[in-house]
C-alpha cells in the first residue's frame, strides 16, 4: 500500500499530461458563438457611399442567406474576396455584406477594384451591428436560415474547401428542410 | 534610501498612468464618478481579440468600440450589471473576467477548494501516521546481551586508532 504511495506522482504527472495534450489539440482562439439558432439582431443600415440600397435585418428573412462581415482595412478579405465571388456566381442563396468600421467611401472603392459579390451591403461605420452579432474580427460569415435564425458562423476567411464541405451542403440542407418538394 | 524612494514613485508614476488613462482622453466622460465605473466595469470585461487583456487595457479596435459603448449606457443610466450582461448576451460569458458560476464553471470554481481539502486529509493521514506509530518495545534478554556484547566490541576497537581507521 505504502508502495503505492510512491507512484502517485507519477500518476498525477499522467492525468495532467493527458489534460494538457487534449489543450494542445483545442483552437484557443475558438469562441462559440452566443446566436447560434437564436434569431438575427434586428439592425437597420445605411448604403455605402455610391449605393442606394443598405442593408436590414429584414432583409435576412425569407429564405437562406449568408452575412459576411468585411473591411477594406482587412486583409484576410483580400484573400477570401476570390471565393466570396465565386459563390455569388454560383448563387446558390444571397450573399449579403457588412461593411465593418470602414472610412466613407473605403468599402465602396474597395470592391469597385476586386469587383462585388454582394446582394446588399449595410455600412456599419460604428460597429454596433457587428457587436450585435458578437464579431470579433473580419472576415466573419454566418448562415442564416430562412425565418432569420443564426445557424453557423464561420470565423476567418471562407477557403474554396470550406465553401464546399461546411457551408454550400448546410445552405442546401437548410434550403431542403424549408422547401421539402 | 533617496534613490529607492525615487524610484519607486517612478515605478508608481508609471502603474498610476496605465490605471488612469486606459481609456483616451476624447473616450473619457465628463462625470469622474461615472467614468471611474466605466473603468471598473471595462477592467471586468475582457477584449475578445486580445483574450488576455480587459477591454480597459486593449489597444484593439474593438475594445475601443466596446469602451464606448459601456460609456454610452452608463450615460444612458445602465447599471453596471445590466451592461455587463450586454455584452456578455452578445459574446458569452466567456467575456466576463471573473467567470460566473455555471455548469461548465463548476469544475473552475470547485477545484481549488477541493485540492485543499484533499491535500488537508492526505497531510494529516500522512501527519498522523508518523506521530502514532507503534511504540518501541523493550529489549528481551537476549537482544540486550547481544548489545551489550557489540557495545563492547566498539570500545575495544576505538582504543585502537588503526582498526577504527579501517
Amino acid at each position: 500500500m505504502r508502495r503505492l504511495l510512491y507512484f502517485a506522482p507519477l500518476a498525477l504527472f499522467l492525468i495532467a499530461g493527458v489534460y494538457f495534450a487534449i489543450g494542445l489539440t483545442r483552437n484557443p482562439t475558438y469562441m462559440p458563438s452566443m446566436l447560434i439558432d437564436a434569431p438575427a439582431p434586428t439592425f437597420e443600415l445605411s448604403p455605402i457611399e455610391g449605393y442606394t440600397e443598405g442593408l436590414s435585418s429584414a432583409d435576412l428573412q425569407g429564405g437562406v442567406s449568408l452575412l459576411n462581415v468585411f473591411g477594406s482595412w482587412c486583409v484576410s478579405c483580400e484573400i477570401e474576396h476570390p471565393v466570396l465571388l465565386s459563390i455569388a456566381a454560383e448563387g446558390v442563396a444571397p450573399l449579403y455584406g457588412l461593411d465593418w468600421k470602414d472610412k466613407p467611401g473605403a468599402g465602396a472603392q474597395w470592391l469597385q477594384r476586386r469587383g462585388d459579390p454582394y446582394a446588399k451591403i449595410g455600412d456599419d461605420a460604428d460597429g454596433r451591428v457587428a457587436i450585435d452579432f458578437g464579431v470579433t474580427g473580419a472576415p466573419e460569415t454566418f448562415v442564416i436560415d430562412a425565418e432569420g435564425r443564426v445557424r453557423h458562423k464561420h470565423v476567418g476567411p471562407i477557403t474554396p474547401e470550406i465553401w464546399a464541405t461546411v457551408l454550400k451542403p448546410m445552405i442546401e440542407d437548410l434550403q431542403n428542410a424549408d422547401d421539402p418538394s | 534610501m533617496r534613490t529607492i524612494l525615487l524610484s519607486l514613485s517612478l515605478v508608481t508614476c508609471l502603474f498610476w498612468n496605465a490605471a488612469v488613462h486606459a481609456a483616451d482622453p476624447d473616450e473619457r466622460l465628463a462625470d469622474p464618478l461615472l467614468e471611474a465605473r466605466a473603468q471598473e466595469i471595462g477592467a471586468q470585461l475582457r477584449c475578445v481579440v486580445c483574450k488576455s487583456q480587459s477591454i480597459e487595457a486593449s489597444d484593439a479596435p474593438l475594445a475601443r468600440d466596446l469602451r464606448i459603448l459601456v460609456r454610452e449606457r452608463l450615460s444612458a443610466g445602465e447599471s453596471d450589471a445590466a451592461i455587463l450582461d450586454y455584452v456578455a448576451e452578445r459574446y458569452g460569458a466567456y467575456v466576463l473576467l471573473k467567470p460566473p458560476v455555471q455548469g461548465n464553471t463548476l469544475v473552475l470554481w470547485l477545484a481549488p477548494a477541493a485540492l485543499l481539502l484533499l491535500c488537508g486529509i492526505a497531510a494529516t493521514l500522512v501527519l498522523r501516521g508518523r506521530t502514532t506509530s507503534p511504540a518501541v518495545a523493550p529489549l528481551s534478554a537476549d537482544e540486550a546481551a547481544a548489545l551489550a556484547a557489540l557495545e563492547k566490541t566498539a570500545a575495544d576497537t576505538d582504543t585502537n586508532g588503526a582498526d577504527a581507521a579501517r
